[in-house]
């Protein structure tokens, strides 16, 4: 063993979890592929203008305190480290500089955070479409702005706030095209009162309600048949809402809300539940974050989409627990020291069913007209994965043994969510029924000489690897 | 060629390494993120598809969609996201597949 924690992601869950254990003695190693701390949402923010942090908000430059306590920690923090493969006797093999090395510990934290929900719409592939959160972490660290006319389209609080931050950057912002359905206001109704018991979030957005409505941007409501044009570059974007609208556009910022990315938990074949409030799966854990494999722990957005303040909490929390698990901390101070994250965690929860349900994606983007590229690696439609359903594929991995639907560079990163909503759809059943793609190592790609680098460290326990499938 | 990004002003005047894409001189902020880099500097694609030669372009800027995958100092299949521009890097796009010997189809 070569540490006594092991915590992948540089995130706030896991920041605050290695601040939190090496302070109470233990041996932690933080691994992370971004070059500095901070996640995607603290992204560069030890190193950003003042005036790029105005323009992201105060949020953003909230993360200033969490990274000065990091860079105190007792960590050994190794960052533009990336972790290829994780087996079930938590050996840890990195990939730094090109060479490959194995790290070793009885705890694993997992705290990859999310990713974006995967936008399929005729046309995605086209230079010129990004995420919306591709724009923001483009402001983090370039800093820069998309050139020309910039149309944000999909549903989430990000993407209304991706368009603020581009119109205080002094972009061209054109429209904003929402495809939340209808219905989502008066579900989300139910869960307001909840909501209002914590109500920041929510001035916070009506604040960016009111920007929004002050600039000269078109904007759409429940907009459907997205639908981008261009030949070798964007040229515009067409919808229905109301009537057919094209809006000319140099790029097509797309935005569907974030999802946990489980590429690691997969890997490690964790117990996942499909949760239909979030549309998207869930590694399973319990309250203090411990996984359905003993030693393997999850904290922040990779285990549900919480935000980035619930995340340190959760990371605390873990680091607290896995303290606990490995002796130094007896339970009661456990108890003690956790209460105030207990309650950091419940306020930042109780907006989130709101905002799930006001924001809840409209159902045609995980199941996508036919002609509709679905796996941008491998160039498979959703047509295709459907007549994959017709001919009998239960499930992800049949489709793909069949179709290569998810075996591109991106290992179903891109695909993997919308692939199994087609098949539980076709076969008139549930995403957790259909289950999803068996994810296996590398996960990063290596190049030979780096793993034959490996040579000069045997794996501990090479034996306890063992997957069942 | 229109850029796909511009630079914005930052307080400091900033710091320049100069490197190549495609055998062109490029000059680049100090610590710039390389897709980012190629995104400022007019190409509009940074690699072509080796299922149908179709360009694409980085959608996710976090390591995750792996469009940006270009060849930085003859490794190929690197993404372009998660590097950061180096005096005297020389970078080239992935125009198809990869070949196992040589890791250069040109």
């Amino acid at each position: 063993m070569t540490h006594d924690l092991i915590v992948i992601g540089g995130g706030p869950a896991g920041m605050a979890a290695a601040v939190a254990a090496g302070a109470l003695g233990l041996n932690v190693a933080l691994l992370d592929e971004q070059h500095r701390p901070g996640g995607q949402i603290y992204r560069n923010v030890g190193i950003a203008d003042s005036s790029v942090k105005t323009l992201l908000g105060a949020d953003y430059a909230a993360g200033a305190s969490l990274l000065a306590q990091f860079a105190r920690a007792r960590v050994d923090y190794r960052p533009g480290t990336q972790v290829w493969d994780v087996d079930p006797a938590r050996n840890v093999t990195v990939l730094c500089d090109n060479r490959a090395e194995c790290l070793s510990a009885p705890h694993l934290l997992i705290a990859t955070g999310a990713l974006e929900r995967p936008s399929p719409v005729p046309g995605w592939t086209l230079p010129g479409v990004m995420n919306a959160g591709a724009a923001q972490i483009a402001l983090k660290s370039g800093p820069c702005v998309p050139e020309g006319k910039i149309v944000l389209a999909g549903t989430g609080p990000l993407l209304l706030l991706v368009a603020c931050q581009l119109l205080a950057a002094g972009a061209d912002v054109t429209a904003l095209v929402e495809t939340a359905p209808r219905g989502n206001g008066i579900s989300a109704l139910r869960r307001l009162p909840r909501a209002l018991t914590a109500p920041a979030p929510l001035i916070e957005g009506v604040r960016m309600l009111a920007k929004l409505r002050m600039s000269r941007v078109r904007w759409y409501r429940h907009a459907t048949n997205l639908k981008v044009e261009g030949d070798t570059r964007v040229s515009a974007l067409c919808f229905d809402a109301g009537g057919a609208h094209r809006e000319a556009a140099d790029m097509v910022l797309l935005h569907h809300g974030v999802v946990p990315n489980t590429q690691l938990t997969r890997l490690l074949r964790l117990e996942h539940r499909w949760d239909d409030a979030q549309v998207a799966w869930r590694p399973v854990r319990d309250e203090w974050g411990a996984s359905s494999r003993p030693g393997v722990w999850i904290a922040g957005d990779g285990a549900g989409i919480d935000g980035a303040r619930a995340a340190q909490a959760s990371g605390t929390l873990a680091a607290l627990a896995i303290a606990h698990a490995g002796g130094p901390l007896g339970e009661a101070e456990r108890d003690r020291q956790s209460k105030p994250w207990w309650r950091i965690l419940a306020r930042e929860r109780a907006v989130r069913p709101y905002l799930e349900a006001l924001f809840r994606p409209p159902k045609w983007i995980g199941v996508p007209t036919d002609e509709t590229m679905v796996c941008r690696c491998e160039e498979v439609t959703a047509g295709e994965i459907r007549e994959m359903a017709r001919m009998g594929c239960a499930g992800p991995n049949q489709a793909k043994f069949f179709s290569r639907c998810g075996m591109g560079p991106c290992q179903g990163r891109l695909c993997g969510l919308t692939v199994t909503q087609i098949l539980a759809d076709a076969h008139h059943t549930s995403p957790q029924t259909v289950g999803a793609y068996h994810i296996r190592a590398p996960i990063k790609p290596v190049a030979l000489h780096a793993l034959a680098s490996l040579c000069a460290t045997p794996l501990e326990h090479a034996s306890d690897r063992e997957f069942s499938e | 060629m229109n850029s796909m990004f511009r630079p914005l002003l930052s307080d400091q005047p900033p710091l320049f390494v100069y490197m190549t894409i495609e055998g062109r001189p490029i000059r680049a902020r100090s610590g710039e993120n390389l897709a980012l880099t190629l995104l400022q500097a007019g190409f509009s694609h940074t690699r072509l598809t080796p299922v149908s030669a179709s360009p694409r372009a980085p959608l996710c800027l976090m390591g995750a969609c792996f469009e940006c995958l270009v060849e930085v100092d003859g490794r190929p299949n690197t993404q372009a996201c998660m590097l950061e521009v180096r005096e005297g890097m020389s970078v080239r796009l992935q125009n198809g597949a990869r070949r196992a010997e040589s890791g250069d189809d040109a």
